[in-house]
């Protein structure tokens, strides 16, 4: 039977395209309009073949996986829930309840890529707008320490360098497009302007700028590289545009200074309203890591390395993040969702959860499932199964399943494992 | 399940019950006569001595959302020490002033409140407010959907086409499983996309050349016309500067004949006074109120102590960071909205802060008709709804009232009318205010009263002379029947609904909508409606 299902949400990037025509014939995905190649592979790279969940390496019914998920976990003293951003925030809240019921440790890939941009958030707050605004009225553009052009295909395109919207209808041409990073990129190739900053040098930078506009003069010529004349036009441009927006990414975060970059950028945003309206947004990457910040934001308080270990949520990022967590060898058992911090992970934390005990949900073959205890296979969220997610200017979306294949979602797998362990 | 809670005083106003000793029956989740029950078999409860009341009912509260959950992120400095450790069936949470969803319901029902209107949702995200909705225990609830700054309402306005103005906002409420139509700083939340505001009701809307007026009576007539339970729920223009006591007058009066909602009014109720020290007016607004018998409000009591302020009116919330100096989100949500947020803590020594205390309490005790205004902090905004207890009691006694007056700034108490005030509010004026008339206004036929077909949610309070206590520890809170909380601690978590209209409209318009969103929005039409996917089903309200 062939089926034809349109509007269908792209779930591999924070862009969440949600404009694709999938074609598909029973279970075999055939066609895929308007996704960009990242999202062509996500779904005509599917397996959708039934499998069956693993016990340490072998094949065992869902039941008994689903006790020794829960055996694991009610024999641990110290167990973490990690991954998260590929999930759909229905799953998300069960890995929530899973964690709160089990007094867990629980953390998305935010600590890994834009934690540091929540805990600029939390200093210093963040002037934000949704991808409309930018397609509607942004006229300058300033992508910093990320390169949309190779992470985020169609970011583009849909909503900034030549999106075409109300107020900049003649896209591209109505725009003016900064990039600031440590090296030439495919987003730099094409800016208007290219500020080539030195490594570990955008906390200068970023602290001129913000002299320049409250109109003080630096005593020296160049800061981190790059000339103050260049600076001071683009701080000209910055006060006179119509509606400014900064892009920032994993250049500013995973850079030396990690948040106070952050803070700095947004803070010199937020004191550009004095002048223009202007807005930061974040390049969030995985689909529905901003979900991940969401769901655990509304169910305790904070978005990521959370600690249910005394019964009520704790927030230390550095502690309870996975990545520590495991370094510092203070997990004793984990489940994984939608996520492969074996292939990610620095060597001590990879290596450490390849010693504990670990259950995985993954839709398909991952580093970190080829030695857990126990894997679930699991339907793919925006192929074989509907959830939400929220894209990365925090808009929520719905995620369809276009093909039919009977898998169990994370959702009803964390559903059995909380009952089980209850 | 039946239950019986006999011999208790009730104070149930819409049924004229104002401390008679009797029962109430319940069965299967509602109010019953006694002879619907097989009495032996019935739980009861003995209420003897104690006061029984509907469960409280919140007209206007930010407990869920984009917004709320901004706030939440942004402040793990308002969840330390105000943690909640699992127990039982009941879930861990943290948070002072802005709780996380599970805590939310949790600290409701340790209040004896059943039913929470959750304030604003701009309608592109408002799936999310519906995620939390699903997440939030032991209450009723539903949303008002923010149109006061929307393209199409605005075009429509434009181009003198109100009809399709109307099948728009039907079409909406239905499409994002609203309750009502919210307007938020009208013109000047899409005014503040240019970095600019609204000042005056016939100021222009950039690149509409419509006016808040126009926005206002058009909602106001829209929402007449579709028969919606509850009117438009306004938040006016110029909140917090001292012109906002004018313009919320010749807001009411714009809107004579209008049945009108007017949201935490003690925000714009302020004149000009000496030093850059606005004044109360509450004396000119409380008059207006006094003399439109169609509108309700809602005053938004500021409590001293920690706050997170967040609204859709970004403008505001701008100036707020600037004076204040603490950090600052904002917001702008395409074709439709904005909002910001920013911390703040208010101080009786402030005496800006100490104005706004007083002139919430002046219009609380210079409203005449309990039926018309109704108890709120605009929570988290002028203090946290867990502060209500503290509010009935400034409202009930007058010399708690006059002690805490003595406490604030000189420069606030110079001048100031409310310690003339000698009225003191009733125990079956508190459950007007905080049952019965927001349960009116709401038009929830089933809530705010105990008479039969009322939905079981009752509280039962041990009536102590300090009424702040009193409110603060109900002995016994039923939702739908179900035992939620004793002696003031929940002791279960159950689901609660939400409530949504789904009035009536053209169809044909969808046609051009779908053209409309391929232009306005960067989500597609098919994938904009809370209904899309799977969603959590909401009970949907009849108009009339
Ligand atoms: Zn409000």
């Amino acid at each position: 039977m062939s089926t034809v299902v349109e509007h269908v949400t792209c779930p591999f990037c924070g862009c969440l395209c949600d404009d694709l025509t999938v074609e598909a014939e029973g279970v075999e995905i055939r066609k895929v309009r308007l996704a960009c190649s990242s999202g062509q592979g996500i779904f005509m790279d599917y397996d959708p073949r039934p499998r069956r969940p693993l016990v340490d390496g072998r094949e065992v019914e869902w039941e008994n996986a689903v006790a020794e998920a829960a055996s694991i976990l009610s024999a641990a003293d110290s167990p973490l829930i990690y991954g998260l951003s590929s999930s759909a925030s229905e799953a998300q809240r069960k890995a929530v309840a899973l964690a709160d019921r089990i007094g867990a440790v629980i953390d998305s890939t935010s600590s890994v890529c834009h934690g540091p941009t929540g805990l600029a958030m939390q200093a210093v707050g963040e002037p934000t707008c949704t991808l409309g605004e930018v397609r509607d009225r942004a006229d300058l553009l300033v992508f910093w320490g990320c390169n949309p052009d190779a992470s985020h295909l169609r970011h583009f395109p849909r909503f900034s360098l030549t999106a075409k919207g109300a107020l900049t209808p003649n896209g591209r041409a109505d725009r003016t497009v900064y990039v600031v990073d440590v090296r030439p990129t495919g987003s730099s190739k094409k800016a208007d302007h290219f500020l080539q900053v030195d490594v570990g040098s955008d906390f200068e930078v970023l602290t001129t700028l913000r002299l320049l506009v409250k109109g003080k003069e630096p005593s020296v010529d160049t800061v981190g590289g790059v000339p103050v004349a260049q600076l001071k036009e683009l701080v000209e441009r910055m006060k006179s545009c119509r509606y400014g927006v900064a892009f920032m990414g994993m250049g500013l975060t995973m850079a030396p200074a990690r948040q106070l970059n952050v803070a700095e950028l947004f803070t010199l945003v937020a004191e550009l309203n004095e002048f223009a309206k202007f807005s930061v947004l974040p390049m969030r990457g995985h689909g529905n890591v901003t979900g991940a910040d969401q769901v655990l934001s509304w169910t305790t308080g904070y978005p990521f390395a959370v600690s249910f270990a005394r019964g009520y949520p704790q927030f230390s990022p550095g502690e309870f993040s996975a990545v520590d967590m495991l370094a510092r060898r203070a997990a004793d058992a984990a489940v994984i969702i939608a996520s492969d911090p074996g292939a990610h992970f620095p060597a001590a934390a990879a290596a450490h959860l390849e010693r504990i005990p670990t259950i995985v949900l993954d839709h398909g073959p991952s580093v970190v499932a080829s030695h857990a205890r126990v894997v679930f296979p699991t339907a793919a969220y925006g192929v074989d199964a509907a959830g939400t997610a929220y894209r990365m200017d925090n808009v929520p979306i719905p995620l369809k399943r276009v093909i039919s294949t009977g898998r169990l979602t994370d959702e009803e797998i964390l559903d059995r494992i909380i009952e089980a362990v209850a | 399940m039946m239950l019986g809670i006999l011999g208790g005083r009730i104070y149930d106003p819409r049924n004229s019950k104002d401390g008679e000793v009797g029962d109430i029956w319940v069965k299967d989740g509602r109010v019953v006569t006694p002879e619907d029950v097989d009495q032996k078999a019935a739980q009861t409860v003995d209420a003897t001595g104690l006061v029984v009341m509907p469960g409280g009912v919140d007209i206007h509260a930010h407990i869920v959302g984009s917004e709320v959950n901004s706030g939440r992120k942004m402040r793990p400095e308002d969840h330390r020490g105000h943690e909640r450790a699992r127990s039982g069936g009941l879930r861990a949470g943290a948070g002072g002033t802005v709780p996380s969803t599970y805590l939310t319901g949790y600290l409701y029902s340790e209040l004896g409140y059943t039913t929470v209107m959750q304030a604003s949702a701009a309608p592109l995200v408002v799936r999310h407010t519906h995620e939390e909705l699903e997440d939030v225990p032991n209450l009723d609830k539903g949303a008002f959907i923010v149109m006061g700054n929307n393209h199409f309402v605005m075009q429509c306005i434009a181009d003198k086409q109100p009809e399709k103005a109307r099948d728009y906002v039907a079409w909406l409420l239905g499409a994002s499983r609203g309750y009502a139509i919210k307007i938020v700083n009208p013109g000047g939340v899409e005014n503040w996309k240019w970095g600019k505001n609204v000042a005056e009701l016939d100021d222009e809307v950039i690149g509409y050349g419509v006016t808040p007026r126009q926005i206002v009576q058009t909602l106001a007539t829209i929402a007449d016309d579709l028969g919606l339970p509850h009117p438009v729920h306004i938040h006016g223009i110029n909140l917090g500067r001292h012109t906002s006591a004018r313009t919320t007058v010749e807001m009411i009066a714009a809107l004579d004949g209008h049945r009108v909602h007017l949201c935490h009014i003690q925000f714009l109720s302020y004149g000009a006074g000496r030093g850059h020290v606005h004044r109360s007016e509450a004396v000119a607004v409380a008059a207006a109120v006094n003399a439109s018998s169609g509108v309700t409000v809602d005053i938004g009591q500021v409590i001293f102590g920690n706050a997170t302020t967040m609204t859709c009116d970004g403008p505001l919330q701008y100036g707020l960071h600037l004076t204040t100096g603490n950090k600052w989100i904002n917001d702008d949500v395409e074709g439709e909205s904005g909002g910001g947020i920013v911390p703040i803590t208010y101080k009786p020594g402030n005496p800006i802060n100490g104005t706004m205390w007083l002139t919430g309490l002046e219009l609380f005790l210079l409203i005449d008709d309990p039926w018309r205004v109704f108890l709120s902090t605009d929570h988290p905004n002028a203090g946290p709804f867990t502060s209500y207890p503290q509010v009935i009691r400034l409202l009930m006694d007058r010399d708690y009232r006059r002690e805490m007056f003595e406490s604030l700034h000189p420069r606030a108490r110079r001048g100031a009318l409310l310690p003339d005030l000698d009225r003191e509010y009733s125990l079956g004026e508190i459950a007007v205010i905080s049952r019965a008339g927001p349960a009116r206004a709401l038009g929830l036929e089933h809530k705010g009263h105990l008479g039969v077909g009322a939905d079981a949610d009752v509280a039962v309070y041990e009536e102590c002379a300090d009424k702040e206590a009193m409110f603060s520890r109900p002995r016994y809170v039923y939702k739908g029947g179900e035992l939620v909380a004793r002696d003031g601690a929940v002791v279960a978590d159950v689901a609660g609904r939400t409530f949504s209209v789904a009035p009536q409209y053209d169809a044909g318009l969808e046609v051009e909508l779908r053209e409309y969103f391929k232009k306005a929005y960067t989500v597609s039409f098919d994938n904009y409606s809370a209904l899309s996917g799977h969603g959590a089903p909401t009970e949907i309200v009849a108009c009339g």
